[in-house]
Order: C-alpha cells, then sequence, then structure tokens
C-alpha cells in the first residue's frame, strides 16, 4: 500500500494536493490558533457561510466566485467587528444575520444563474483534489503573508487579544489590529474554501487546535504543533479519499477528529500529568 | 556682588519651581460627566490626585467606580468636564498609569506565559514592533521576584491560582514605571492571606507612585489609603483616613464602619428591628 500512495506522486493532481494540505496547514494552524485563543469560532463560522454570497455572485455574473468570496468574507468580517461595537446589536444575532443572509445570497443568484452551476459542491464540501495551479499560488502567498504578520506583530497580536481592555488603557492599537486579524481570518476562510468546503473549514481552523491544546498552553508552541497536527491530518483524510474513493474534505475531517480522539484518550490513559492539571 | 545676587535668584526661581511642581496633582478631573450614551452615570465629579497620594475609591454597586476609573484611563471620553493630566503623566501620547484590572476580565484560558504577560504591559502604539531589551526583560524579573512570583515566568496564565495571576497582572501594571497605580477590586477572588501581602506591597509602592484603590473593603484599606473618594453617581472627597458614620450615611455607602481603639476591631452598624 506504501507504494501504491508514493506511486500517487507521480500524478500532478496528488502533488498538487499533498501541496494544497501543506499551506493549509500552515494558515489554518496559525490563524485558527488565533481564532481559538480569542474565542472567536462563532464569527469564523459566520464569515464562514456569509462568502457563500459571493460565490453565488461569482457564478452569476462570470467572475471567479472565490474572488467574490474573498470580498463577501472580509466584508462580512468587518461588519462584524463594526455592529457590535458601535451599532449596539448584540454580537451573536449580528453574526446570525450575515450568516444566514450571505448564504441567501449565494442560494438567490446560483438560482438566477442560466444552466447547471458546475464545481458548487466543491464549494460546499471542498474537493483537495482538483485544486489548481492558481488557488495554490493563492494559498501560498497567503501563506507567507500571515507568516510575516505573525513574526512581525506577534507581541502586539498577543497583547491586543489577551486582554483588549488593557492594551486599549496602554493606547495600542487595538482596533486597527483587531481589524486586521480579523480581515486575515477571512481571507484563510475563503482561500481554504477551495480545500475541505465552506461546511468543513471551520474543523481544519479548530480540531488541530484542540490537539495541540493537550500539548501546550503556549500561543507560540500551539501554532507550530496545529501546523504539525493539521499537515498530518490533512495527507491521513488524502490518502483513505484516495484508497476508498470517498470525499477527500469529510476524509480529512475524519481523519483530524480520530486524532483528536486517539490523542485524547492516550492523555487520560497515561497523562496523569494533564489529569492533575485539569482538577486546578 | 551683583552676579553672586542673581545666582541667588536664580536659585530661589529654581526651587520655586520645584515646589510648584511637588504642589501639582497628578491629575485634575474638572467637573467630569461621564456614562454610555443616554444614561449618565457619573455627574458633576471634580477629584485632584496629587503626587504620593493613596486614594480609596468606595461607593455602592452601579455608583459609577468603574465609570471613573474607565474615564481615567481613557477608555471612555468625557460627555462633560475635562480630565487634565500633568505632564510628569505623560509621555509620548500615552499617560503613566498602570492598571490592575478586576481578575475576571481576564480570560484565564488564553494560551500565554506569565512572563509574557508581565512584560506586555511595556507595549504601546510607539513600539509596534521589535524586541524586548535586556533591560526590561531584567526590570520584569525583579518585579517577579519581588511580587513572590519568580521562577514561574514560563507557566501559562491558566496554570496559576487566582492570588499568582494578580501578582503577575500587578508586574504588568508596574513594569512600565507608572506615576499613578490603578486597582480595580484587587481583593476579590483571593485569600485573606494574599489580600494582607498586596495591601502592605501597596504601602510600600506608595513611596515612589500615587495608588488609586476600589474597593468594597473598606475596613481592610482604611489603614492603608490616605483619603477617600465616595462615588455615587456623584463624588465626595475625603482627606485623611477617618471615617465617621454621619459621612457614611450621607452618602449612602453600604460599607463597614471602622473605630480605633486598643485592639483592631471593627464595628458594624446595628441590625434594624
Amino acid at each position: 500500500m506504501m507504494e501504491n500512495l508514493i506511486a500517487l506522486f507521480n500524478f500532478g493532481f496528488f502533488r498538487n494536493a499533498f501541496i494544497a494540505a501543506f499551506f493549509a496547514s500552515i494558515t489554518c494552524g496559525i490563524i485558527g490558533t488565533y481564532i481559538v485563543s480569542r474565542r472567536i469560532v462563532f464569527i469564523s463560522g459566520g464569515i464562514t457561510h456569509a462568502s457563500f454570497g459571493g460565490i453565488g455572485m461569482g457564478y452569476y455574473f462570470g467572475f471567479n466566485p472565490i474572488l467574490g468570496a474573498v470580498v463577501f468574507g472580509i466584508l462580512s468580517a468587518l461588519g462584524i467587528e463594526f455592529f457590535t461595537k458601535r451599532a449596539d446589536l448584540r454580537e451573536d444575532s449580528a453574526i446570525a444575520i450575515l450568516w444566514s443572509l450571505g448564504m441567501a445570497l449565494g442560494v438567490i443568484f446560483i438560482f438566477l444563474t442560466p444552466g447547471y452551476a458546475p464545481n458548487l459542491m466543491s464549494y460546499l464540501f471542498g474537493n483537495i483534489l482538483t485544486v489548481s495551479k492558481e488557488d495554490l499560488i493563492y494559498l501560498l502567498l497567503l501563506a507567507i503573508f500571515v507568516i510575516g504578520v505573525f513574526l512581525v506583530f506577534y507581541r502586539m497580536i498577543i497583547f491586543v487579544s489577551f486582554d483588549e481592555e488593557f492594551a486599549l488603557t496602554n493606547n495600542a492599537p487595538v482596533r486597527l489590529f483587531n481589524a486586521l486579524l480579523i480581515s486575515l481570518v477571512a481571507l484563510t476562510i475563503v482561500l481554504n474554501i477551495r480545500v475541505v468546503g465552506i461546511i468543513l473549514v471551520m474543523s481544519l481552523l479548530t480540531i488541530p487546535q484542540a490537539i495541540a491544546n493537550l500539548f501546550t498552553k503556549r500561543f507560540d508552541y500551539m501554532m507550530f504543533y496545529s501546523i504539525g497536527f493539521g499537515f498530518l491530518g490533512s495527507v491521513t483524510g488524502l490518502s483513505f479519499s484516495y484508497i476508498y474513493d470517498i470525499p477527500s474534505g469529510a476524509a480529512i475531517i475524519f481523519s483530524l477528529v480520530v486524532l483528536y480522539g486517539l490523542f485524547k484518550a492516550g492523555f487520560v490513559v497515561f497523562g496523569k500529568a494533564n489529569l492533575k492539571h485539569r482538577k486546578m | 556682588m551683583a552676579g553672586a545676587n542673581d545666582l541667588d535668584s536664580k536659585k530661589a526661581f529654581k526651587y520655586a519651581l520645584i515646589n510648584l511642581h511637588k504642589m501639582d496633582s497628578l491629575v485634575d478631573i474638572r467637573n467630569l460627566s461621564a456614562g454610555y450614551g443616554q444614561n449618565i452615570v457619573l455627574k458633576d465629579v471634580n477629584l485632584s490626585i496629587q503626587q504620593f497620594d493613596f486614594v480609596g475609591v468606595i461607593g455602592p454597586n452601579g455608583g459609577g467606580k468603574t465609570t471613573l476609573l474607565k474615564a481615567l484611563l481613557g477608555l471612555i471620553p468625557p460627555l462633560t468636564g475635562e480630565i487634565i493630566y500633568d505632564e510628569l503623566m505623560t509621555e509620548g501620547n500615552t499617560h503613566r498609569i498602570g492598571y490592575l484590572p478586576q481578575i475576571n476580565n481576564i480570560d484565564r484560558k488564553f494560551p500565554v506565559t506569565v512572563f509574557d504577560v508581565v512584560r506586555s504591559g511595556l507595549m504601546s502604539r510607539n513600539r509596534l514592533i521589535g524586541r524586548y531589551s535586556r533591560e526590561e526583560n531584567e526590570r520584569a524579573n525583579n518585579l517577579m521576584s519581588e511580587m513572590g512570583i519568580f521562577g514561574i515566568g514560563k507557566k501559562a496564565i491558566g496554570e496559576l491560582s487566582g492570588g499568582q495571576i494578580q501578582r503577575a497582572l500587578l508586574c504588568r501594571a508596574l513594569v512600565n514605571n507608572p506615576k499613578l497605580l490603578i486597582l480595580d477590586e484587587p481583593n476579590t477572588y483571593v485569600d485573606n492571606r494574599f489580600e494582607r501581602e498586596l495591601y502592605e506591597k501597596l504601602k510600600v509602592l506608595n513611596d515612589k507612585l500615587a495608588i488609586l484603590l476600589v474597593s468594597h473593603d473598606l475596613g481592610t484599606i482604611s489603614t492603608y489609603v490616605k483619603s477617600y473618594a465616595c462615588v455615587n453617581g456623584s463624588l465626595h472627597y475625603h482627606s485623611g483616613n477617618k471615617v465617621t458614620p454621619d459621612l457614611l450615611k450621607s452618602y449612602e455607602c453600604p460599607i463597614q464602619i471602622i473605630s480605633h481603639g486598643e485592639i483592631p476591631h471593627t464595628v458594624l452598624y446595628n441590625h434594624k428591628s
């Protein structure tokens, strides 16, 4: 079976999928750690689904659906920031409204588009085996950008996210960083939609972090571990998807959850130190 | 002769200037009203905080203690009136205020180390990037050993006890050498021993900086503070740390009453029957 898997690398589509999994793990590992630490998983879910509106418009007006998703994603991310802080709207309500509004727009535009909507399923559930060179370039650029931002502004990002009020009293540019980071969250989500799809992308941003959190309680280590576990889960899922001929996105998520379950069980059985810690 | 006279008068002028500066208050709150939108919580507040002052801020819940803090910290703009900061207090566009928030404002599960939390007190708009200098790391380490949390710098904040988190946050508030330290109910969620230690620390710190302490527990703080600000919609200032029942009654502060005697003791209101 190993030989079979290695032989797979002769196929261009598999090489692309492998590289895509690598870039996806980097971007989702870093941004997911931010999302989980700040407890903005629900906001991220809202952004993910709101971006479907952009995909629908892409179909209708004939431009790249991912481009539409980028615009919708970033606008809804900034919209949630704005509405909850300035317009006195409850945060979870704002998220729910944008979440369903985006989905509704997407459905309307796809319905209005004459004929069959090709690849619609791949946007909903993702298909890492069909990523194009163009997708890979976008993912590479995103990975470079995310790594760059976190390398240069790491301390400020931690400062602003850990205790926003204290950061404000120190006159730190809290709003600027919140906007920058939520836009990065939106970009990461949208570009990874090609890999695992709208419905499943949240898991790439949370399950590797949950596994990493079993091992470490430091932001920097959590990013590195998440990248590692994300990549392990993606490649395992990719292989299963090929061997058993099941959809790749679902296979990746399933592998990640199984990985989490295995490590968690390992900690419960062997990791007494970890158990002691949780009692505190 | 004329030269010596000149020198003398110059000296006198210099000392006059120094004295003038000493008399200046660090922060002057003038006719301040503050609140949120249509809801005005504080009305017509006047307060000056002097250098090396130790103000105990007391008052009922919802009386505006937190609003006063937020206004002082620049988190909410004044609706009317103004807050004037002495130039001793300002450094670039930031005020030299150390802030210890209530401990339940902190997300204990956030993956961050104690050392990083302490050093984050050095961050501001003026230093977006760059590393901490060796001197800054040393200062953070010294502060941590002063506060009795040396050696736990590499632990995550979630692995600490309530008292240890308070100490770490106090280090964060002090690491940038503030002129005014603002503490928001530091005695919640900590045991009595830590509370006493904290107040003793504050007493020592008070030689170097002014302190504004918000507390429900007038009983304990009365031996430490130099003046009171009773906040209940408006603000009443009392210099000296003696508290009389009349004074408290007129401002409806539901707190304990202290009196001095042979042994330290606390006198409470009689029950209404």
